[in-house]
């Protein structure tokens, strides 16, 4: 059987504080296979970029992963050596950040920052890195690549600067890209090309995306599978049709209902009442429950169990039919 | 950039036409030339002649004109004790200066950027939190006592260094260089590190807080995302930024190191342009001060000038013109 390219099994990141341990990310498990991009979405300090970092091995002090695993094409990465990790980054693993302006290093070219890297990634020559840096500048469509090589970053406009970060997270030719809000930062007319560049990149190369994002519009133009987290786990996991139509899990609902989205239609948007606790805080049995209109004594007693592809969609103990949210909608 | 370049040296020139107006000032306002320079039997005559020989009947503004002209061609006149030109004795007293601040402004430099990028990288290690707590001490101290305190240590109880003077030295061209004898360079040690270390501690101090900073930039995340390795991401990427603000701050630095030079020349005995001054203000020797004043400030105008050029130099976002700046 074809390995997934990423395959997260019951990730725990812990970060040890003076009023006890906190855990951004609990029990997180999903795959990524080949040519896929998985959606993340979920409120501010749901644990996103904390689940991202994690995987390319870039947690800042003192986070940490306590347990579970991480394996990059069904080989463990999660107990490497920093050193091991490193060599990894950029040629199976790329990361691309929210802010193209501050991405770059604005005393290096543009084909500097691309040649250094693709040299420590692979064995070429000079002459042979430079063309692969043309070409990468061509391949996310950057006009007249071979002129502007030699361009420092800040001669580029926003949206180009982000081609140059992909072409340069691409660069070594990696399986595996994980993109932090990268359309968040952008202009709204450039962050639909970004997002069809992605989509495009994944599909010809088959490199497997994990795109965070707040942009339920970029989730359901782009994404094939949805993740959902919510206080450090992942409230609900599945195909993008079936979560943002008929979304399972309370929180999933409720975040679709007070997102506009074009394919909805234009109901009214609703908040969800109340605000995601904290970390130190979290309430005992589901941590959604002290805002569920749904909540009953079980799920005030009980943690909700983990869920993982294909195996339950949704961790709620009482997950919405396709019925029960008409009447919540009526 | 043209525009810029000569904005800056209007500046300059400002600064140095309102410098020269203070050093002009001192000649009429502190004490009366005339009387310093006739001994105690001069006739009202002699005391005339002398007024008109130097121009000192002539209105205020032509004088400072006249002052500024001759200033300009580095002549300010006799000394008063000495009855020298002013440029011949300075000339002589200036290579000492300039070596001891040339060492100690490399001591200065090498040694804080050295330094700031050890504590910056290791800032969790005890070496970089010891260096931290004795360069907290080294700035606190008074130059002279750091002078002192050296000269205890390594010329009196160990007895390994000169603790005045500048030893022999050997005259190439008109300029005496300390750099060619043993004695020149083992005299140069004290003097140097008493005057540098200051400094030194300062830019390290910078060097540090900048590297730190730039360390938790994006694009230094995003090179470590890409797989660098630490050496590139420290000296590569992380250093070049963090040089562009410390480049200013640094080379003001180095300019006030010959004006610092005053006290450890004084402590040291070192014959340079600071002990003239030193002694000339003791005199009341005009001419030697006011040509002091004058020199000092087209250094560090100089030396400002200069910073602003290298600034240029290594950040690109400065090089190109604003309009063609983005598209
Ligand atoms: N050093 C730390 N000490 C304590 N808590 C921390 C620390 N660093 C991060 N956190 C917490 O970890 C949680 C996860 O943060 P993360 O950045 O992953 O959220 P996110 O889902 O990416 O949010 P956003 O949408 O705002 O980017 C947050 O609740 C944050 O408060
Ligand atoms: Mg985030």
């Amino acid at each position: 059987m074809q390995h997934p390219i990423l395959s997260v099994r019951n990730l725990v990141v812990e970060i040890p504080t003076r009023h006890g341990i906190l855990r951004p990310v609990d029990q997180v498990s999903y795959d990524i296979h080949a040519g896929e991009i998985l959606g993340v979405v979920g409120e501010s300090g749901a644990g996103k970029s904390m689940t991202g970092n994690a995987v390319i091995g870039l947690l800042d002090r003192p986070a940490r992963i306590t347990s579970g695993e991480i394996l990059l094409s069904g080989e463990p990465i999660h107990n490497k050596r920093p050193d091991e990790l490193r060599r990894l980054r950029g040629k199976t693993m790329g990361m691309i950040f929210q802010d193209p302006l501050t991405s770059l290093n604005p005393l290096l070219t543009v084909g500097e920052q691309l040649t250094e890297t693709i040299q420590e990634h692979l064995n070429v020559s000079n002459a042979e890195a430079q063309d692969r840096a043309v070409a990468a500048l061509e391949e996310v469509g950057i006009p007249a690549a071979r002129a502007r090589i030699n361009s420092y970053p800040h001669e580029f406009s926003g949206g180009m600067r982000q081609r140059v970060v992909i072409a340069l997270a691409l660069c070594a030719e990696p399986d595996l890209i994980i993109a932090d809000e990268p359309t968040t930062a952008l202009d709204v007319s450039v962050q639909a090309q970004i997002i069809a560049l992605l989509k495009r990149l994944c599909r010809e190369r088959g490199v497997a995306v994990m795109l965070v994002t707040h942009d339920m519009g970029v989730i359901a133009e782009a994404a094939d599978r949805v993740a959902v987290m919510y206080a450090g786990r992942l409230a609900e996991l599945g195909p993008v049709r079936d979560v943002l139509t008929t979304a399972r899990h309370p929180y999933t609902s409720g975040l679709m209902a007070s997102t506009p989205l074009a394919s909805q239609g234009q109901k009214r948007l609703r908040q969800i009442p109340g605000s995601m606790p904290r970390l130190g805080n979290l309430p005992q049995g589901c941590a959604f429950s002290p805002r569920c209109e749904f909540a009953q004594d079980k799920c005030r007693a009980n943690p909700t169990p983990h869920i993982q592809d294909g195996d339950g969609r949704a961790a709620c103990w009482f997950p919405l039919s396709a019925n029960s949210e008409q009447e919540v909608d009526a | 950039m043209l525009a810029y370049i000569i904005r800056r040296i209007i500046q300059s020139i400002i600064v140095l036409l309102a410098v020269g107006f203070v050093a002009f000032a001192m000649f009429n306002f502190v004490g009366d030339p005339v009387d310093n320079m006739l001994g105690q039997e001069r006739t009202q005559a002699d005391i005339e002649r002398l007024r008109e020989q130097l121009g000192l009947d002539k209105p205020f503004i032509v004088q400072y004109w006249h002052f500024l002209e001759q200033a300009a061609q580095g002549n300010f006149g006799l000394s008063y004790r000495q009855g020298r030109p002013v440029a011949d004795i300075i000339s002589e007293r200036l290579p000492a200066t300039l070596e001891l601040a040339f060492v100690s402004g490399l001591l200065a430099l090498f040694g804080g950027i050295a330094l700031g990028i050890f504590t910056a990288i290791r800032r969790r290690g005890i070496s970089a939190n010891v260096i931290m707590t004795l360069s907290l001490i080294g700035v606190s101290l008074p130059t002279f006592l750091i002078g002192v305190i050296l000269i205890y240590v390594f010329s009196v109880e160990l007895g390994w260094l000169p603790s005045f003077g500048r030893g022999e030295v050997v005259d190439i061209g008109g300029w005496s260089t300390g750099f060619l004898t043993v004695s020149g360079l083992k005299a140069m040690v004290l003097p140097a590190i008493t005057l540098g270390l200051y400094q030194m501690t300062l830019i390290m101090r910078l060097v540090r807080t900048e590297m730190l900073e730039v360390l938790r930039m994006d694009y230094i995340r995003f090179a470590r995302a890409r797989g660098l390795r630490e050496k590139s991401i420290n000296f590569r990427h992380a250093l070049k930024n963090t040089l562009v603000p410390v480049i200013t701050i640094t080379g003001l630095q180095l300019g006030s190191i010959i004006a610092f030079a005053i006290i450890t020349e004084t402590v040291f005995q070192w014959p340079g342009v600071g002990l003239l001054f030193i002694n000339a203000v003791q005199f009341v020797d005009i001419p030697i001060m006011a040509a002091y004043l004058m020199m000092i400030s087209v250094m560090f105008v100089g030396i400002n000038l200069i910073v602003d050029m290298l600034y240029f130099a290594i950040d690109p976002r400065l090089r190109v013109d604003r309009s063609s700046g983005g598209h």
